[in-house]
């Protein structure tokens, strides 16, 4: 399982006897040829359909680790594995959203979402797909927006657009760096909700990067608390709360208590830093 | 009545304004708009215009410069004139402008050209950064119009050393706007483009150019402006059949008016060239404001 100061309960809730389907082991990085250390050793299990975060200080190496799991920057040791297959570049199971929207402004919302499709396929592929990326749009409550340039949306509206694009492809796997942080509260709040019942349906094992503690106890199966640079994994949290999680579900007296429970150890970790 | 002192005074139109006791004014505070910002700007402009032709007039009237050296808004008018008959009738003059108009294009095509490739040998792959970009740099700090005795040696005095001298001059702000242009995109869509697996190829078209696009157009007309700048002053130096060597004799001959006339047609040339570039952009960069004059104004 885990690397870690705290020994992890073994998993009892059902969702996680499901096969793993991320698996990394002894991924660091450092830069600079070994004198700057990034990220320390991690070892970590995403088990299929499952929602994971990831919760840390700033500058813990949050991103760096997402960027090693996505393929897109190579590890200074270990290995990731991805659906039994070792990831040593872009992979087309994995989906990914940031904290800008990142629309390009010459393309309307429809071609922005189409554009994985695009890159990987060509247009005659793109053209086929039509259909559903426009019923995506409508899904995320952008019916209609097909023809409309980025410039004529709102924050909220482009994010949408970005998890259309992030879901043409079908990844079976979602990597989320914060993805609606640069959103107010309700939205976020709505957006959150939806990406619980597209996870759901979908049956999408999910990795999110966030630093806030509710929504990391709103979203996840288990939350992985890390230390500040250089980054390493403290301790999985694991919320038994059931699914599908609901708004209200924040009021509850438990759920306080996992927030206050990963707000101290955010705390110490910071102390003993 | 109830007097107010000047700070906390109801205003009307910016002036402040006595409110009897007991009512309640319609307007107390609204913007106030400018006399300049009221009338419209073609009447704005030709009342710039009419204003620099009296001060013009007045100064020829009363002779305080040479009337040889500043001649009166109506001689360079009648000569305008005359050199517009003389173009539209093909005259000498129409064979002039044409020979300048192919220097100019040529000079342009050949710097959009060479600069847009360099351009992105520097800003797409390491080797142009770390190798090429120094040398067009020193070069760039280089008084481009002095090399164009060397252009005169090598081409001749034809049309070939203008449209040299041209598109030297034209191409570096065009390779300085690739290259800043390519480097524009930011992390997060560098990122996107890595993860979907794009190659290079898809990568630089895109994404690195069409987010590059702006300044790309901003080093195309300041590349525009130029490319006219060159091929005027190679025929000032290497004479020819040129507009450039038209003006030169006229001033050699001291007929200002006619080097006044020549230069206004010169002009209408010139923003030919730099107009197409600004409607050009407008069509491919629809989605980047670009303003009315063309000059960049971005964020």
């Amino acid at each position: 399982m885990m690397q870690s100061a705290t020994p992890v309960a073994e998993q009892t809730v059902g969702r996680s006897l499901a096969r793993p389907v991320y698996q990394l082991r002894n991924v660091s990085k450092s830069f600079g040829f070994g004198r700057i250390r990034a990220l320390d050793p991690v070892d970590l299990d995403l088990r299929e359909g499952s929602f994971s975060s990831v919760i840390g200080p700033s500058g813990c190496g949050k991103s760096t680790l997402l960027k090693i799991m996505a393929g897109v920057t190579p590890p200074s040791t270990g290995s990731v594995i991805l659906d039994g297959k070792p990831v040593l570049g872009a992979r087309r199971e994995i989906g990914m959203m940031y904290q800008q929207a990142t629309l390009f402004p010459w393309l309307t919302a429809l071609d922005n979402v189409l554009l994985p499709i695009r890159i990987r396929d060509g247009r005659a592929a793109a053209e086929a797909r039509r259909k559903e990326a426009q019923d995506l749009l409508e899904l995320v409550g952008l019916k209609g927006f097909d023809k409309v340039y980025p410039r004529q949306l709102s924050g909220g509206m482009a994010q949408r657009t970005s998890i259309c694009r992030m879901l043409i492809t079908e990844p079976q796997v979602l990597l989320l760096d914060e993805p609606f942080s640069a959103l107010d509260e309700l939205a976020r709040d709505f957006m959150n909700i939806e990406l619980q019942r597209i996870c759901l349906s979908r049956n999408a094992t999910a990795f999110l990067i966030t630093h806030s503690i509710p929504e990391a106890v709103l979203l996840s199966d288990v939350v992985y608390i890390m230390s500040p640079r250089p980054g390493k994994f403290l301790e999985a949290v694991h919320i038994d709360l059931p699914r599908p999680r609901t708004l209200e579900m924040m009021t509850a007296p438990e759920f306080g208590e996992y927030v206050r429970y990963i707000r101290s150890r955010l705390d110490e970790g910071a102390v003993t830093a | 009545m109830r007097s107010f002192d000047a700070e906390t005074a109801p205003r009307v139109l910016g002036r402040p304004v006595t409110v009897e006791a007991g009512t309640f004014p319609e307007t107390v505070w609204s913007e106030q708009v400018a006399w300049i910002d009221r009338i419209p700007r073609v009447v704005a402009m030709a009342g710039l215009l009419f204003a620099v032709l009296v001060v013009w007039w007045a100064v020829h009237h009363f002779e305080v410069a040479s009337r040889i050296i500043l001649p009166s808004p109506a001689e360079v008018g009648r000569d305008i004139v005359f050199v517009g008959k003389n173009i539209l009738t093909g005259g000498y003059m129409l064979s002039a402008l044409w020979t300048t108009t192919k220097e100019v294009l040529w000079g342009f095509f050949f710097a959009v050209a060479i600069g847009f490739s360099l351009g992105v040998l520097v800003g797409e792959t390491s080797f142009g950064e770390r190798a090429v970009l120094p040398y067009l740099v020193a070069i760039d700090t280089m008084p481009k119009v002095a090399f164009a005795p060397l252009f005169l040696a090598w081409l001749g005095f034809g049309i070939a050393s203008k449209v040299a001298l041209a598109a030297f001059i034209a191409t570096f702000p065009i390779v300085v706007g690739t290259a800043a242009g390519l480097h524009a995109a930011d992390e997060n869509a560098r990122m996107l483009f890595r993860t979907l697996g794009a190659s290079r190829w898809q990568t630089l078209f895109r994404m690195k150019i069409p987010t590059g696009l702006p300044q790309i157009f901003t080093g195309l007309k300041i590349g525009a402006v130029g490319v006219m700048a060159g091929a005027i002053t190679a025929e000032f130096l290497g004479g020819g059949k040129g507009f450039g060597e038209l003006i030169r004799v006229a001033a050699s001959q001291l007929q200002t008016p006619r080097v006044f006339s020549l230069i206004l047609y010169l002009s209408v040339l010139g923003f030919l060239v730099f107009w197409t570039v600004v409607v050009l952009e407008r069509k491919l960069v629809f989605w980047h404001r670009a303003s009315v004059t063309g000059i960049d104004d971005r964020r």
